[in-house]
């Protein structure tokens, strides 16, 4: 197995507020891999990071083997459609409705015809599992669980390698989080996905992840399978895996 | 809801309290001032009978046991008298919380609180600075080839901050040419210089007014509005799902509105200057008796073109400041929705502020240049 993200020795800072002291970690190809901790602890932060949204102090990370401390702005720029990001509240762009916001990408970097962009839209949203006709809607005319997966259809309308999701299940009743989690599963079989999570939700935690790290007081606890976590010895983790 | 009624003996050096009814929080500051003129000095024994109270909230509890702590303060000694419970529970539940004490918030003096606020001033215009250095370098990048250019959201822009704004444009303007012309007009008429308005309103309007009045609508009406829309985008982190997507959010949202507005300031500004003139017209040929075609063939002879030109040349530098500075407000807008507020006022006054800062310049470069 390849080592497609690598975190080295990243030090954080907000001020004079330490978030991350000397963090590493490392995620596999076609892994799930999920970033835990208690609130406050800087998993979307270091999730910020990995998609070069926000500068660490010290340290590296290497993402599918660009170092970000020296990349370029032409490979920057490469390195951005290889990957989709999911954030917590969707961020579908407002001025546009459902469909065009899975075409942007695929308009802006490709030169792909009309009919061929409202193919793949349509095959997006309905890998999804959202309806074809509900892809003429805005944003705000829609609930939070569609908003999560027409910006999934977004995040992987340029067929990334990689996926972020902050979050996903957040803020979505039970059985909607399952059908998340199910679909996530099936992507990553389908697709071959590698997929970074943010998440909370201990249910979705156990069905989704091969592969966890926990941050706890600025330090990875724990980083491995599920199976041996109550070995570590963290006050978070005796009590949230109980 | 049954009133709690406090009853008070005192018997040699004994005082005994009891209470009764409901002991809530809304009864406290009534006990408390009955309490506070208690005179404790050769007081030994004080008794708290609290059984024919059928409900104690937490707030009385914490009176209670406050009172109790006072007395123990004193050196005095306090008997409890309790039956019920419920009340028991109450009691112990306050007692048994360990709460630290809550942090005082610092009290600043006034040099802290300038020193701190001209620190910020100044942070905040390097970053205006550093905002600006990234504008020009992605300009340059964006310059390079026409391909680069997003036609679509230019013309949109246009339409949005400028086209709609013709009409709002042309009234406040016709309406400050109405002004002007009515109150020199009385001046004028005093010394028989009539047809001076024409050279008055010309000169004034073309190289001033015109295009002064138009920088304020359109600050006030698309520069806010430009830092209203990126500040919700932010909010929203529309802005980081165009970053991680590789959409650079400068080439997409702030170059397009900053050209838009650049193109389409001398527009208004011509609208606002045909419109202003039409005003003064009116008034002339009114109060003063001076036809419109007089008032033409006069403006024709006295007013040089180069004033227009002065008055045109201003637009592109007025919508370069009034557009960055409401994109730079939307852009430094923070996670809460009472920055988007704050943003857009300051965006709105630092425009208008910088226009007028920048048409001093250049009435002085004007004028020095013989222009």
């Amino acid at each position: 197995m390849s080592i497609i993200i690598k975190v080295t020795d990243v030090t954080t800072m907000f001020e004079d507020k330490m978030v991350h002291d000397r963090i590493s970690l490392s995620i596999n190809k076609g892994e799930i891999y999920g970033l835990l901790g208690p609130s406050g602890c800087g998993k979307t932060t270091l999730l910020r990071e990995m998609v070069m949204l926000q500068k660490y102090n010290s340290g590296c990370i290497e993402i599918l083997g660009n170092n970000l401390n020296y990349i370029q702005y032409e490979k920057a720029q490469k390195l951005r459609r290889e990957w989709g990001v999911l954030f917590q509240a969707g961020a579908l762009f407002s001025s546009l409705n459902i469909a065009q916001n899975i075409a942007l990408p695929l308009k802006e970097y490709t030169d792909l015809s009309d009919k061929m962009i409202s193919e793949i839209v349509k095959f997006k949203i309905n890998l999804v599992g959202l309806k074809s006709r509900d892809a003429l809607l805005y944003p705000s005319q829609i609930s939070g669980g569609m908003k999560k997966k027409a910006a999934l259809a977004r995040a992987l309308s340029m067929d990334p390698k990689l996926l972020f999701l902050d979050e996903p299940t957040s803020g979505l009743d039970p059985i909607s989080a399952r059908d998340f989690d199910n679909l996530i599963l099936r992507l990553r079989s389908l697709l071959g996905l590698s997929i970074v999570i943010v998440s909370h939700d201990l249910k979705s935690i156990y069905d989704t992840l091969d592969r966890v790290a926990i941050i706890d007081n600025k330090k990875i606890v724990y980083e491995g399978t599920l199976d041996n976590i109550a070995s570590a010895n963290s006050h978070f983790i005796k009590t949230f895996f109980k | 809801m049954e009133r709690s009624l406090l009853k008070i003996t005192h018997s040699n050096d004994e005082i005994t309290l009891i209470f009764s009814g409901e002991l809530s929080l809304y009864e406290i500051s009534k006990f408390q001032k009955q309490v506070d003129a208690l005179d404790l000095d050769k007081i030994k024994n004080v008794t708290l009978d609290l059984n024919q109270l059928s409900f104690l909230d937490t707030a009385a509890s914490i009176f209670i046991n406050n009172f109790q702590k006072f007395l123990a303060f004193k050196k005095i000694d306090t008997q409890l008298i309790c039956d019920k419970e419920e009340i028991q529970a109450s009691l112990e539940l306050v007692k048994n919380q360990k709460s630290d004490a809550l942090p005082h918030a610092k009290q600043k003096n006034i040099i802290e609180i300038i020193g701190k606020e001209t620190h910020a001033k100044y942070l905040g215009f390097l970053s205006f600075i550093a905002f600006l250095g990234l504008l020009f370098s992605t300009k340059i990048f964006y310059l390079k080839s026409v391909k680069n250019i997003r036609f679509r959201e230019i013309a949109f822009e246009i339409n949005e901050s400028a086209i709609k704004a013709l009409g709002i444009v042309a009234l406040t303007s016709f309406l400050i040419g109405l002004v002007v012309a009515y109150q020199s007009a009385y001046q004028l008429k005093i010394y028989g210089a009539n047809i001076f308005i024409v050279d008055m309103l010309g000169l004034s309007i073309l190289r001033e007014l015109a295009p002064l009045m138009t920088a304020v609508v359109i600050a006030g009406r698309s520069g806010s509005a430009f830092t209203a829309q990126i500040g919700a985008m932010k909010i929203t982190e529309e802005l980081d799902a165009m970053r991680t997507m590789g959409f650079d959010p400068y080439m997409f949202l702030v170059i397009p509105r900053i050209i838009a507005l650049m193109v389409a300031m001398p527009i208004l500004i011509f609208v606002a200057d045909v419109s202003a003139v039409i005003g003064g017209m009116i008034i002339a040929n009114l109060d003063l008796g001076i036809t419109p075609e007089l008032f033409l063939d006069r403006f024709n002879t006295v007013i040089d073109v180069k004033h227009f030109f002065v008055g045109i040349t201003k637009g592109p530098f007025f919508a370069f400041l009034i557009a960055s500075i409401g994109v730079y407000r939307g852009l430094m807008v923070q996670n809460d929705t009472q920055s988007i507020g704050f943003n857009t006022t300051k965006s709105v006054v630092e425009a208008i502020f910088a226009v007028i800062i920048c048409d001093a310049i250049f009435s002085i470069a004007f004028t020095n240049l013989g222009i």
